[in-house]
């Protein structure tokens, strides 16, 4: 499905450079859930962008399905975003103008689905997430649990292959972060791939796999079996810190 | 097409829902025709105008007086004044580019009667060619005649207020008026075009000068000349002065001597001054214009960097660079077309009005017998150009930031806040 082969990234800093990604080497299989782990500013976020093609890579190979995922022009890579990935930010980044359904319903407007159509599938969405009686109400009138299932139904709506979430739950306390967890957990079941950002041990260990970065480069990767150990682990960590 | 109306009905809601930018943009654009409609009306209205006043009479005429001479000349003292007669007439008729010569001779207040109906009004003898300059327009009957010079026959034609006040509904053609208690016939009624008031009387010159005491004096003529242009004009003008400063011996420098008014030299100088106006009211015009261009485009890039992360969104979620730029833009000219049309109807609107009030109040400036603001309406073709170039000016102006923000990288435009 997701195919990184030595993936550089660097940001122009006035006259310096600075190198943030140094050689991703990363496998990501369909129905995997995945968790993508490190400090503040260790390039989490520079890497989710890069397989939501929301930004481009400098060096190295990016296959996305087969495809390779290179220079390609906005209106292709619109085109690829729509088809295959969804994104969900940590501020949510609905439009504020519009209402619940109505933002749960843009993806399908840019995929030509006609309004009666898209907003009786919006509305569909929004009770799988148990916002139904909230699909009128203004992003402003939300919580930011109910923000994020929203974003998360616009995610989903366009039925993509993989789930892209940048610290989904970073902005909403832990009972929220729990439910937006399990809502991804059983998105996950459905057999979409769902790769999340997140520097809380909690949250990843609810993950099937979990990527951590450190200095540009993969420190570890911890897989499904190990998982056990991993709260331990972190246990440990906060002891030695 | 089912995909190009739901395209509409996207862009309306976001209209909808972002009302106070809507109205901001819509206002300067509004504005700006508004502004511009109001401002070409005023001068169109001053053109009209002008125009009108020297129309009513011919724009080869010519006026000449006579006053008092006030410089010695050939041992005669100034301050003597300068008299007309009958054999002044007769040359000026044969002078070179003369085409017409009607002498007056003034009357004063004359009392005008018929039954028990009587009043005051003005009393103009003259020839029949006084109408070749004045151009009156009959509205019964016919202007004194050549006939009516020779015989000096009792006729008089009188203006229509005169007419008016003294028949009422009664037929006046061929009935006795008491002029200073000498019974006229009328011959005619004539008005002034574009005048609202008509209280002179025309009688023969010759008839004047015989049964009012006149003798063969004249106070002053009327003529149309042959000049086409104005030096032509003015070289007719010079001889005339030249015969008649030999002929009653003044210096030909002395204005006092004599009075010459060239409509020909008038309306030319006038015309040249309007245009300056004309030239000037285009140019606040332009700017005006071209005011509203910068508002309009300012306005543009303010809403394109306001929508940025809006646009990020859109495109975060599968939206092409074109239909971002599509929906921006055919949002904008939506609204500059809708509130140009309002601009272009209030404007006009407003001066329709204005000309509206005009006509129906024949008061003020009209009876002076002039009009300074005539028809004060804009050209259309030159409204619609000037809101098409608005919308166009904004269309540009949004192209250029709405392209750049579309084809940034997503994420990019999602961090700017
Ligand atoms: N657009 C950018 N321009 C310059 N530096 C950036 C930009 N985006 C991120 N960075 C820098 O790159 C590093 C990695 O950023 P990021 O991927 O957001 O980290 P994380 O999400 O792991 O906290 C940080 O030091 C950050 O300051
Ligand atoms: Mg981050």
């Amino acid at each position: 499905m997701i195919k990184l082969n030595d993936i550089h990234k660097s940001y122009a800093m006035g006259s310096s450079k600075l190198h943030v990604l140094k050689g991703i080497d990363l496998d990501i299989h369909q129905g995997e859930f995945v968790s993508i782990m490190g400090s503040s500013g260790s390039g989490k976020s520079t890497l989710l962008n890069i397989l939501g093609i929301l930004d481009n890579y400098d060096q190295g190979s990016y296959h996305l399905g087969g495809k390779l995922i290179s220079n390609m022009s906005e209106k292709k890579a619109a085109r690829l975003r729509n088809e295959m990935v969804g994104f969900v930010f940590q501020s949510f980044n609905l439009i504020s103008f519009k209402n619940a359904m109505e933002n749960v319903a843009l993806p399908l407007y840019y995929k030509g689905v006609n309004r009666k159509k898209r907003n009786l599938m919006a509305m569909e969405y929004l009770d799988r997430l148990g916002l139904k009686d909230w699909a009128a109400h203004m992003p402003n009138e939300l919580s930011g649990g109910q923000k994020q299932r929203v974003a998360i139904a616009r995610a989903l709506i366009s039925q993509p292959k993989i789930l892209l979430a940048d610290e989904p739950t970073g902005a909403l306390d832990t009972t929220t972060s729990y439910e937006v967890m399990a809502i991804l957990q059983e998105i996950n079941q459905a057999g979409i791939t769902v790769i999340i950002v997140t520097h809380e041990h909690d949250i990843a260990s609810m993950t099937k796999k979990v990527v951590r970065l450190k200095d540009g480069l993969i420190d570890e990767v911890i897989v499904n079996g190990e998982l056990a150990d991993f709260s331990s682990q972190y246990a440990r960590e906060i002891q030695s810190v | 097409m089912m995909f190009d109306l739901d395209k509409w009905q996207e862009i309306l809601a976001t209209i909808r829902k972002n009302k106070m930018r809507t109205f901001l943009t819509g206002f300067s654009v509004a504005w700006g025709i508004f502004m511009l409609m109001i401002l070409l009306g005023s001068g169109n209205g001053l053109s009209n105008g002008v125009a009108s006043n020297f129309m009513s009479d011919a724009v080869n005429a010519m006026w000449i007086w006579s006053g008092e001479t006030t410089v010695p000349y050939q041992g005669l003292k100034s301050g003597r004044p300068i008299r007309f007669h009958n054999d002044d007439y007769e040359q000026l008729k044969n002078m070179p580019g003369v085409k017409t010569v009607s002498g007056r001779f003034f009357m004063g207040n004359t009392r005008y009667a018929y039954g028990k109906e009587s009043g005051e009004y003005t009393t103009v003898t003259c020839h029949p060619e006084l109408n070749d300059v004045d151009q009156n327009v009959m509205l019964e009957g016919r202007y004194i005649n050549q006939i009516d010079i020779e015989q000096r026959r009792k006729v008089v034609v009188l203006g229509k207020d005169i007419r008016d006040a003294l028949f009422k509904d009664q037929p006046a053609l061929g009935e006795y008026v008491k002029i200073n208690n000498v019974p006229f016939r009328v011959v005619g009624v004539c008005m002034e075009p574009e005048s609202t008031r008509n209280r002179n009387a025309f009688m023969p010159v010759t008839t004047a000068q015989t049964v009012f005491n006149g003798s063969n004096r004249l106070h002053n003529f009327a003529l149309t000349i042959d000049g086409e242009t104005l030096a032509e004009s003015q070289s007719i003008e010079e001889n005339i002065r030249r015969m008649l400063a030999k002929k009653h011996r003044f210096a030909e420098t002395d204005d006092g001597a004599l009075g010459m008014y060239n409509q020909l030299e008038n309306y030319i100088q006038t015309m040249r001054i309007f245009q300056a106006i004309k030239i000037f009211i285009w140019i606040i015009g332009i700017g005006t214009l071209i005011a509203g261009i910068v508002g309009v485009s300012n306005i543009m890039l303010i809403v394109v960097k306001e929508r940025t992360k809006e646009i990020g969104i859109r495109k975060a979620i599968g939206a092409s660079p074109a239909s971002v730029v599509g929906l921006i833009l055919l949002e904008s000219i939506l609204i500059t077309t809708v509130a140009g049309y309002i601009g272009l109807v209030l404007g006009s609107g407003l001066m329709e009005l204005v000309n509206l009030a005009m006509m129906q109040s024949p008061g003020g400036e009209a009876q002076q017998g002039g009009t300074l603001f005539l028809n004060p309406t804009v050209d259309f073709g030159v409204a619609v150009s000037a809101t098409v170039l608005l919308i166009i000016s904004g269309t540009i102006a949004g192209y250029i930031p709405a392209k750049r923000a579309a084809s940034i990288k997503p994420i990019v435009a999602l961090r700017d806040e």
